[in-house]
């Protein structure tokens, strides 16, 4: 039978399956972080139960943590306690914890990449629904709710019914300025936030065979924003050439079988899909968002859509307009901008703060600008400083900070304030998502930097000769 | 963890005609740090409830006391977003045993129906004939029949269908959850895990 990427990867992890139910699914790597971790251990817990195998169990501290001082202790006396837990639960049940302070720590969809633990054909699973990032590398990983943490931590399976597959196809290229994170926009702009419910998405077009390793991480961390289960993309040399060599990933002969596996790891020619859709590559353009849910975007040059333009309920418009203070029929370009953040695990790459720093080189950060920039991990963070990117940062007048969710989800200190608008380089504009009240705009890191340097929204390639 | 059974629910309704209600909106992320799963209800829909300053916001639903009861119905794309169960939670622990949406973010979904809340996906018609019926009298019941997988509007008597797997049903209908299974056939697990590459 033909398959796609996406049965050939599920079937073989397929333990059993429930008569009219759902699959019995393995799961290879599970991830673990401290805020959809405490309750799934005090399940095992009170059931008297260990962890089945805690070597195919990571974690690291990620959602909660401070991104100044991280050598102090945590001020936050319920973030404390989180830490904590997840610090006492991975020792009593022998799981390798990369918590605060570790070399290795970092967004938990940085750190699985950086080090190996991701890898094509896998099954991944986390406590957090952009675990679809993973799916870059051809593997099948999704965001779990913490009765499902559970589930994983005491028998490394989860009951799931079998997606249905779904192919997001661009035809042809982008042209220039455009990055990765505008053609997940992009998309998520035609599908809607409800575009790919129930799906599993492969991309597929030249525009995705092109993309680095990064950029791949940045379009499947975004499929859950058009409510994808996730979204995968086949592995391929770049892959191949990004995962070799790594701390966990395999290694002499046992990369060489993993290799030929690998290597069968793509849709069959004259497979299907249960849905398939079609874009065109040339009309992309630097993407921003205008109002509250990540389907709300639209290229820069753009304005602000009519109420009657608006799909779906006109009441839901204009309550998502009055939140952000904006008007329908608004220009996007030149509107005033407080915060810029550049980070998280959707841009909180080496690429993202490459791409960045080439805009802000020579130039000064606006006075009345904001600017957090968060790597995802402590590795982003070294190569930022040992490829010199650090100091011209610093010279346009930038500071760094140590790594971690931080503005993402605003569940540490760094809350944008009430009424304040950011252009962010995260993934979710929802009402109060980066802090109480704040108001936020998706964009590129290259978006993110021509605003940081002007101080209104800017189109990137007006600064690029 | 288990749960209470579910076999029928006949409530008044809390209606919330708003669409794509995200996780973020039903529990805020700061409200996620708590290491137990305890006291979640009193953070649902914390800022579309409070002000800033922790006084109610007359104009919210939770804070009107003309509408009451065990089912909660939201706007088409109900609970999109992250994966935080905390936000199943607070819809549990604040008293509610079921949402009614028209259409509903998978990942909720599932957190729902694994703590045992049902959620019921109805047309876009019906979903706005309940909305109608509430405006018209705020004490109107709904009734969810799980056996039968009916959802009815009493005052009317009109009536849809709802899916859900049959293992869901069962599992909702004895209170068992997923994990119970799964320790039953631990040896075949531990069996395939042998012939995991990786
Ligand atoms: S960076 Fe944001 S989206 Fe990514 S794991 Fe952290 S909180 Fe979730």
């Amino acid at each position: 039978m033909k398959k796609t990427l996406f049965d050939k990867v599920w079937d073989a992890h397929v333990v059993s399956s429930v008569p009219e139910g759902p699959d019995v699914l393995f799961i290879d790597r599970h991830m673990v972080h401290e805020v959809t971790s405490p309750v799934a251990f005090l399940g095992l817990k009170n059931r008297g139960i260990k962890v089945l195998y805690p070597e195919r169990t990571f974690a690291t501290a990620d959602h909660n943590t401070p991104t100044l001082n991280q050598h102090l202790p945590v001020a936050d006396a319920l973030s404390a306690n989180q830490l904590s837990a997840l610090e006492r639960n991975a020792a009593e049940h022998g799981i390798s914890y990369w918590g605060l302070g570790h070399e290795k720590n970092g967004i938990v969809h940085v750190v699985g990449p950086e080090y190996g633990i991701t890898l094509p054909g896998a099954t991944i699973v986390c406590g957090d629904s952009h675990t679809s990032t993973h799916g870059a590398f051809g593997a099948i990983a999704f965001g779990i709710g913490t009765s499902e943490v559970e589930m994983v931590l005491s028998t490394q399976c989860i009951m799931q019914p079998k997606p249905k597959s779904m192919r997001i196809h661009i035809e042809g290229m982008p042209g220039r300025g455009v990055t990765p994170k505008d053609v997940a926009l992009f998309i998520i702009s035609k599908l809607s936030t409800s575009g790919a419910t129930g799906h599993f998405v492969e991309y597929t077009g030249e525009v995705f065979e092109k993309m680095s390793m990064e950029g791949r991480m940045t379009v499947c961390n975004l499929s859950i924003e058009m409510g994808a289960r996730g979204g995968m993309i086949a592995p391929d040399q770049t892959t191949f050439d990004y995962v070799q060599g790594r701390e966990f990933a395999p290694k002499g002969a046992d990369w060489e079988s993993a290799m030929n596996y690998w290597s069968t790891l793509h849709t069959d020619e004259g497979a299907t899909y249960d849905k398939e859709i079609i874009l065109n590559g040339a009309e992309i353009e630097p993407m921003i968002t205008y109002g509250t849910n990540p389907g709300m975007g639209t290229g820069i040059s753009g304005s602000i859509p009519s109420l009657e333009q608006a799909d779906g309920s006109k009441e839901s418009y204009k309550k998502s307009l009055d939140y952000m203070g904006f008007n329908e029929k608004d220009q996007l370009l030149g509107k005033k901008v407080d915060y810029v953040f550049l980070g998280s695990c959707t841009n909180g790459r080496i690429e993202d703060f490459r791409a960045f720093t080439e805009i802000v080189k020579g130039r000064k950060k606006a006075d009345h600008i904001t600017a957090w920039l968060v790597p995802g991990s402590h590795k982003v963070r070294q190569a930022i400083i040992d490829e010199g990117l650090f100091d011209i940062l610093s010279e346009a007048g930038f500071e760094l900070r140590e790594p971690g969710c931080s503005a993402c989800l605003a569940m540490n200190e760094d809350k944008i304030p009430a009424g304040k608008v950011a252009v962010s380089t995260s993934n979710r504009n929802f009402e109060g998502r980066q802090g109480p009240g704040a108001r936020t705009m998706l964009a590129s890191p290259t978006v993110a930097a021509a605003t940081a340097v002007t101080g209104v929204v800017t189109d990137p390639r007006t600064l690029i000769d | 963890m288990a749960y209470d059974k579910f076999t029928t629910l006949s409530s008044s309704v809390v209606p919330l005609p708003i669409e794509n209600v995200d996780t973020d909106q039903i529990i805020p992320a700061r409200f996620l740090k708590a290491t137990e799963r305890k006291g979640f209800g009193d953070n649902l829909f914390r800022d579309w409830r409070f002000n800033q300053d922790g006084s109610p916001k007359a104009d919210f639903v939770l804070n009107n006391d003309t509408y009451s009861g065990k089912i909660l119905v939201g706007g088409k794309n109900f609970g999109s977003g992250s994966s935080r169960e905390h936000a199943a939670w607070a819809i549990y622990d604040y008293g509610f045993r079921c949402v009614i949406s028209s259409f509903f973010a998978d990942i909720f979904k599932n957190n729902c129906l694994n703590i045992g809340v049902l959620p019921v996906q109805v047309s876009e018609g019906f979903l706005q004939s309940i909305f109608d019926a509430v405006k018209e009298d705020p004490k109107t019941e709904v009734t969810v029949d799980l056996g039968t997988q009916t959802v009815t509007l009493n005052a009317t008597g009109a009536q849809e269908t709802f899916e859900i797997s049959a293992y869901k049903k069962q599992n909702l209908q004895n209170g068992f959850d997923d994990i119970d299974y799964l320790l039953n056939i631990k040896s075949s697990i531990e069996g395939f895990a042998e012939t995991r590459p990786f």
